[in-house]
C-alpha cells in the first residue's frame, strides 16, 4: 500500500511556518537580552522539527540548511556558546532564508541556493569561531566519547539498533534514519532477520528487524545520536566507537543489505519516502492556504451546542402535532421549545462564527521583527508595545488588514519617531514608543497605532496640498480635513524619499483596503507629541446587523453601522437646488435625498415625499438620506455574494436570505451615494444596449 | 459522457458512447436543447427578487438552498414576445462555465420537453439567424422529424448577461 506522502506536505509547511514564527519571536526575545533557557530551547525545538520534517519529505536543501542553524542553537542551548548579537542576527537572517526556501519548496519553484550557501557559510564561520569554556562542553558529553577536537583519531561508530515492535506505528522510518546517517559518512548496514516470522504471521505494521550499522566517519557522537533522537524510547540502541582497524566484519549469518534492500525487507509502508514532491505536481496555483487551525475548545463548544439543538428538536418533536386537541399546555410547551430553539440557533451561530476567529496576535506578530530591523537600519531607538493581542478577528479580515498595518507602522517608524538626538533635544525619552492596541467596541474591533513621535505638521501638509492643487490656497480647513489629506493618492510630506516610506504611495491604498473591509480609519495628531491612527473594522465579513427597509414591494437591507438616524419627512424641511437635487434639512445639515425607487426603478404608489421615511446614512464621510416607504425590523443577516453566480451590481453589496426564504439585497451605502451623484446614463433603459449586444 | 446514464433511467433510447444527450425545452413553439450534463435541476417558476439597474431579461435572483442564483428569461433574451407565466413555465438551473469560473444560473422557458440522444455527426452547423447570433447555437439536430436548436449555453449566458451589464457601466 503506497501512501501519497504529498498529502502531508501542506501540514508540514503549515507547521514549519509556524515553527519559523516561533523561532523568530524567540530570537527577538534573545535579542533584548533575555537569554533564558526556555527561549533557546523552544527555538531549538522548532528548528529541529523543521529539519526532521523536511528530511522526511525529501526537501534535502531545507534540511541541510536547518542543520547548520540547529548546531549553532544546540551549542547555545547547552551553554557552550554565548548568545551574541552576531549569531542572533545570522540566525534571524537564516530564518528569513529558510522561510523563502520553504515557500519555494511549497510552490515548487527553484530554491535560491546562493543565498542559502552564503548564510550557511556565515553560520559555519560562527561555529568555527569556537565555543567558550571547553569545560562546559565536556560535561555534556559522555566520558567515553572523545571531545570534538580529538574526534579525528577514531574511525567511526558502530551502532546496534533494534527497534521495538511498534516503532513503525509512530511513523518513524529506519530507512530515512539510515539515509541521514549515510550522509555523515560511509555507512554499511547489516540487517538481522532472525526475528522475521513466516509470511502468514507477518504483521506489516510491526518491525521485526534489527540492524548493525557501521559508520566510517569522524563526526561527533551527538550528530549520530541526534538522528535517533526521535526513536530513543522505542528501540534498543547502543552506540560504540570503532578504533583503528577494529572494524569487525559482522560475521553473523546475516544478509548484508543495502539501504534500498533494507527498505524492501522491512516490509513496512515506507515506499512513499521516494515519492518526491515532483510527482505530486498538482495545481500549484492555490498556494493560499485555505485551512484554519481551530482550538479544540471551540470545536467542543460547537459539538455541545449541536447536542443541545438535537435535544430541543426532539422536545418539539414529542409534541404530537394532532391539532384537534392542541390544548393550552401543549401550546405552552411549543412556545418554550421555540424559545429554546431560538437560543440554540443563536448560540450555534456564534460558535460557528468563532471558528473563523483568530487572535489578532497573528497580525501583530510580525511587528517586533520589523521594528527591530528598521531601527537598526535607521539608527533609531523604538520600543514596541502591544496590547489586546488576544482580541479575535475574522480570518479574512485579518489577512486583509496585515498590509495596511505594516504600512502604518512603517510610516510611524520612518516619519513619526525622531532620531534619538532630536528626541533628547525635545525633552523626550531617547527611545520612542509605538503602541499597537486592539480592542472591541460596540460590535467593531478597533486597532490603534500610536506613536510618540513628531506628529503631523499641519502647515506642511497644507502647503503640500496647495502645491499639488488639492486645495485652494485660501481654503480654511478643520484639523480633521487636513489630516484627511494624507489619504489622498500621491501625497507625501517626507522631504527625503527613502526605501522605507515616503513615496506617498500607500496611505490612499491603506484607506481603500480598510474601506473594502467595511471599516474606517481616523487619524489624530498633536504636533510634537505623536500621531494616533484608529482603524475600525467589522468583526466579521459573514454577518451583518441590518435594518430592513421597504421600497414599494421590495425589501432591502441597510447596514446598521451606516445608519445615522431615521426620520419622517416633513415637507417644510425639503429644499431644492435648481429644481433637481433635493436637500433635506436635518438640524444644521443639508442632506441630499436619494429617492430609492427612482434609483432602483421600482414602481411605488406614493409619488411625493410626504409620508415617506428618510434613512440618513453616512458612507465615506458623506451623508445622504435614503427615501424609503417603511422601516421593518432589525436583524442579523448572513451575507451572500451576488458575484458567485452573477456579478457586482452598483449600489448593492450582496444579498441575503430572509426568514421566509426569499432573497433580499443588501444596500451598499457608499456605492449608492456615488450612484446618486452620477447615475448611469443607460441605467433607465438597460435592455436597449443589451439587445445591441445580443 | 458516460455519466449520462443516471439521468437516462426512464428514457427508452439506448445509451451510446459517441452520442450526447440533450434536454429539450419549448420556447415560442420551437424546441431548444441544452447538454444534459449541464442541467443541475428543473424547478417550477417562483417569484424572484429583482436586481436594480440590470437588463430586462434578468428577472432577478432566487434562493436555491442558500445560494443566490440569477434567473434569465430566455424569451426576453431572444427578444420574443412576453407571455404570462403559466403552469408549465419552469426554471432550468444550469451550470455555466465562464473562463474557469463555474456559475449557476437559471433560465425561464415555456416548458420542458424531452431528452434526446444526438450523435455528433447528426448535428448540423447553424445557418445565419436574424435575431440571435449564431455564436449561441451549437448546431441543429433533427429528432423524429423535428428540428432541435442546440444552444451553446456558456456563450449565451455569459456574453449576454455578464458583458452587456458591464458595458452599461461605461
Amino acid at each position: 500500500m503506497a501512501i501519497d506522502i504529498t498529502q502531508f506536505h501542506e501540514t508540514f509547511f503549515e507547521e514549519s511556518f509556524e515553527g519559523l514564527d516561533i523561532m523568530e519571536s524567540g530570537l527577538l526575545n534573545l535579542d533584548t537580552g533575555a537569554a533564558d533557557n526556555d527561549t533557546v530551547n523552544s527555538i531549538f525545538r522548532a528548528a529541529h522539527s523543521i529539519k526532521g520534517g523536511s528530511a522526511t519529505f525529501g526537501f534535502t536543501e531545507v534540511a541541510e540548511f536547518t542543520h547548520g542553524m540547529e548546531t549553532l542553537l544546540d551549542e547555545m542551548r547547552d551553554g557552550s556558546r554565548d548568545v551574541t548579537q552576531t549569531s542572533v542576527d545570522a540566525l534571524l537572517q537564516s530564518v528569513d532564508c529558510l522561510r523563502e526556501m520553504l515557500a519555494a519548496s511549497r510552490d515548487k519553484t527553484p530554491i535560491d541556493t546562493e543565498r542559502a550557501a552564503v548564510l550557511k557559510g556565515e553560520l559555519e564561520a560562527i561555529l568555527a569561531s569556537g565555543t567558550n569554556g571547553s569545560t562546559s562542553e565536556s560535561t555534556h558529553q559522555e566520558p567515553a566519547t572523545p571531545s570534538s577536537e580529538s574526534s579525528a583519531s577514531h574511525e567511526g561508530w558502530m551502532i546496534k539498533f533494534k527497534p521495538h515492535h511498534d516503532m513503525l506505528r509512530t511513523g518513524n522510518d529506519p530507512v530515512r534514519m539510515f539515509r541521514e546517517l549515510g550522509e555523515l559518512g560511509e555507512l554499511s548496514v547489516v540487517v538481522d532477520i532472525s526475528q522475521l516470522p513466516v509470511l502468514d504471521d507477518l504483521d506489516p505494521e510491526e518491525s521485526y528487524l534489527s540492524w548493525e550499522l557501521t559508520l566510517k566517519s569522524n563526526v561527533e557522537i551527538e550528530k549520530v545520536k541526534e538522528i535517533f533522537e526521535w526513536v530513543e524510547d522505542e528501540c534498543d540502541f547502543v552506540i560504540s566507537e570503532i578504533k583503528g582497524e577494529a572494524t569487525e566484519d559482522s560475521a553473523k549469518e546475516n544478509i548484508t543489505a543495502s539501504i534500498a534492500e533494507g527498505e524492501a525487507a522491512s516490509s513496512t509502508p515506507t515506499k512513499p519516502v521516494n515519492a518526491k514532491p515532483a510527482t505530486g505536481a498538482k495545481t500549484s496555483a492555490s498556494t493560499d492556504s485555505a485551512s484554519i487551525r481551530v482550538s479544540i475548545d471551540k470545536v467542543d463548544a460547537l459539538i455541545n451546542m449541536v447536542g443541545e439543538l438535537v435535544i430541543t428538536q426532539s422536545m418539539i418533536g414529542q409534541l404530537d402535532c394532532d391539532f384537534d386537541d392542541f390544548d393550552n399546555s401543549r401550546m405552552e410547551k411549543l412556545r418554550d421549545g421555540l424559545t429554546l430553539l431560538e437560543r440554540n440557533t443563536r448560540e450555534l451561530q456564534e460558535s460557528v462564527m468563532r471558528i473563523r476567529m483568530l487572535p489578532i496576535s497573528f497580525a501583530f506578530n510580525r511587528f517586533p521583527r520589523m521594528v527591530h530591523d528598521l531601527c537598526q537600519k535607521l539608527d533609531k531607538k523604538i520600543e514596541l508595545k502591544t496590547t489586546g493581542e488576544q482580541t479575535e478577528l475574522d480570518k479574512t479580515v485579518m489577512e486583509k488588514i496585515g498590509d495596511p498595518l505594516v504600512h502604518l507602522v512603517r510610516n510611524s517608524i520612518d516619519h513619526g519617531i525622531e532620531m534619538p538626538e532630536e528626541r533628547l533635544a525635545a525633552n523626550k525619552p531617547e527611545s520612542g514608543t509605538i503602541e499597537l492596541n486592539a480592542f472591541h467596541k460596540g460590535g467593531n474591533i478597533i486597532i490603534e497605532i500610536k506613536d510618540d513621535g513628531a506628529g503631523f505638521n499641519k502647515d506642511r501638509i497644507k502647503e503640500k496640498a496647495i502645491e499639488r492643487g488639492l486645495i485652494a490656497s485660501d481654503e480654511h480647513l478643520s484639523d480633521d480635513k487636513i489630516y484627511d489629506l494624507i489619504f489622498q493618492p500621491g501625497f507625501s510630506t517626507a522631504e527625503q524619499l527613502s526605501d522605507i516610506s515616503g513615496r506617498g504611495v500607500g496611505m490612499d491604498v491603506v484607506k481603500r483596503n480598510i474601506r473594502e473591509l467595511g471599516g474606517s480609519i481616523d487619524v489624530t495628531s498633536e504636533e510634537g507629541n505623536g500621531t494616533t491612527f484608529t482603524i475600525r473594522l467589522p468583526l466579521t465579513l459573514a454577518i451583518l446587523d441590518g435594518q430592513l427597509v421597504c421600497v414599494g414591494d421590495e425589501i432591502y437591507i441597510t447596514p446598521l453601522v451606516s445608519i445615522v438616524e431615521s426620520l419622517q419627512i416633513k415637507e417644510e424641511f425639503v429644499n431644492n437646488i435648481a429644481g433637481q437635487t433635493e436637500l433635506y434639512k436635518v438640524r444644521e445639515d443639508y442632506i441630499p435625498i436619494v429617492r430609492m425607487h427612482d434609483m432602483f426603478g421600482i414602481d411605488v404608489e406614493r409619488k411625493g415625499l410626504e409620508g415617506g421615511l428618510l434613512v440618513v446614512v453616512e458612507g465615506d464621510g458623506k451623508k445622504a438620506g435614503l427615501l424609503v416607504d417603511e422601516l421593518l425590523g432589525q436583524q442579523q443577516v448572513v451575507i451572500k455574494s451576488l458575484e458567485t453566480n452573477y456579478k457586482r451590481v452598483d449600489g448593492v453589496s450582496g444579498a441575503t436570505i430572509l426568514g421566509d426564504g426569499t432573497v433580499a439585497l443588501i444596500l451598499d451605502v457608499d456605492g449608492l451615494i456615488d450612484l446618486s451623484r452620477n447615475p448611469p446614463t443607460a441605467g433607465n433603459k438597460p435592455d436597449n444596449l443589451a439587445r445591441e449586444v445580443a | 459522457m458516460s455519466t449520462a446514464q443516471q439521468i437516462d433511467t426512464n428514457s427508452s433510447v439506448d445509451v451510446m458512447t459517441d452520442t450526447d444527450q440533450y434536454l429539450t425545452f419549448i420556447l415560442a413553439g420551437e424546441e431548444y436543447g441544452v447538454d444534459i450534463l449541464r442541467v443541475q435541476e428543473i424547478k417550477g417558476w417562483d417569484s424572484v427578487t429583482p436586481i436594480p439597474n440590470t437588463p430586462d431579461y434578468i428577472k432577478g435572483v432566487i434562493n436555491l438552498r442558500g445560494t443566490i442564483v440569477p434567473i434569465i428569461d430566455l424569451r426576453h433574451r431572444f427578444s420574443l414576445d412576453e407571455i404570462p407565466y403559466g403552469a408549465t413555465t419552469v426554471v432550468i438551473v444550469l451550470k455555466v462555465n465562464n473562463e474557469n469560473v463555474k456559475r449557476t444560473m437559471g433560465i425561464v422557458v415555456d416548458a420542458v420537453s424531452d431528452v434526446y440522444n444526438v450523435a455528433a455527426e447528426e448535428m448540423k452547423p447553424p445557418p445565419d439567424f436574424g435575431t440571435i447570433s449564431i455564436d449561441y447555437v451549437k448546431g441543429l439536430a433533427t429528432v423524429e422529424d423535428k428540428m432541435v436548436i442546440v444552444l451553446e449555453i456558456d456563450k449565451l449566458l455569459n456574453s449576454g448577461v455578464m458583458d452587456s451589464a458591464e458595458s452599461l457601466l461605461q
